[in-house]
């Protein structure tokens, strides 16, 4: 049994306050009537993400989660639904009831399956490992072994900042 | 099995990764404007990443495959979310609306 007031008792209490704010954000996002709020949760989520990845022994990747989702995405999707006015006001109009109940049924059954297939699956873990994951590890293999798709994403950021460019610039002097 | 100790199990990342897929789906469904399902689909992504970090920590005899997966993920996530944001931008600036039951010409 683990006290409380030792570092691994801290460490566990804190990492269940990731959890809670992870999962919390998540259903601020889906579930918020004004998107801005939902886009606040989905910040909230996604700091919660950054330290499930901190506890995963990876910093870096929780760096780069804080740096990219909330510093880039949610940045980017705020300056879209200033751009275009959420229509909250507008009375919203359900094609149909069922909507709400069907979406939570899909979904509660896809949790279920998920859950169940993590909890009874026997996961054997590695014999051997080939180096420890750290920061200079990730750099090595990246610019060795993940040098192709390295550039390979980066071509696909380029076309996407030109397609998105040519998208949102079509029909502006309208 | 103690409650402070499930930082160091494989199976709780693995459900609040389910937990994460399942939240983003509903979303998906039940949002009715077009930056919901956005927001919706970055969390169905967070959930497979956050799978991808956890078998790469637990089972993966290389810990690196699975950051370097997670990072390009999130750089698709980044170009996806621009492309669908200047989407919906011109989708607003052609029907002046972001609901999906606006934009329906094509339902014949």
């Amino acid at each position: 049994m683990i006290s409380l007031f030792s570092v691994e008792g801290l460490s566990g209490l804190l990492f269940l306050a990731f959890i809670g704010v992870t999962l919390a954000g998540a259903l601020i996002a889906t579930s918020a009537r004004s998107l801005i709020r939902s886009v606040a949760g989905l910040a909230l989520c996604f700091l919660g993400v950054a330290g499930l990845y901190y506890y995963l022994n990876s910093p870096f990747v929780a760096l780069m989660q804080i740096l990219i989702y909330v510093g880039a995405i949610c940045v980017t999707i705020i300056f879209a639904v200033m751009l275009a006015e959420s229509s909250e006001l507008k009375q919203v109009t359900r094609r149909n009831v069922l909507v709400g109940p069907l979406a939570f049924l899909v979904s509660g059954i896809l949790v279920f399956g998920l859950a169940a297939l993590a909890l009874k699956t026997e996961w054997r873990p590695a014999s051997c490992l080939v180096n420890r994951g750290t920061v200079e590890d990730l750099g090595q293999s990246l610019l060795t072994t993940y040098s192709m798709s390295f550039e390979l994403i980066s071509v696909v950021l380029l076309v996407a900042v030109v397609g998105s460019l040519v998208l949102a610039r079509a029909g502006r002097d309208k | 099995m103690n409650i402070l100790d499930l930082s160091t199990n494989l199976q709780t990342y693995l459900v609040i990764a389910a937990l994460l897929f399942g939240i983003g789906i509903y979303g998906m469904v039940q949002r009715q404007t077009f930056i919901g399902m956005l927001i919706s689909a970055e969390l169905i992504l967070s959930g497979a990443s956050l799978n991808f970090m956890a078998f790469n920590r637990f089972l993966a005899p290389d810990p690196t495959v699975g950051q370097i997966f997670t990072l390009f993920i999130m750089a698709i996530a980044a170009a996806e979310a621009a492309i669908a944001l200047s989407i919906i931008i011109a989708v607003y600036r052609n029907y002046k609306s972001i609901d999906t039951e606006d934009v329906m010409d094509l339902q014949g």
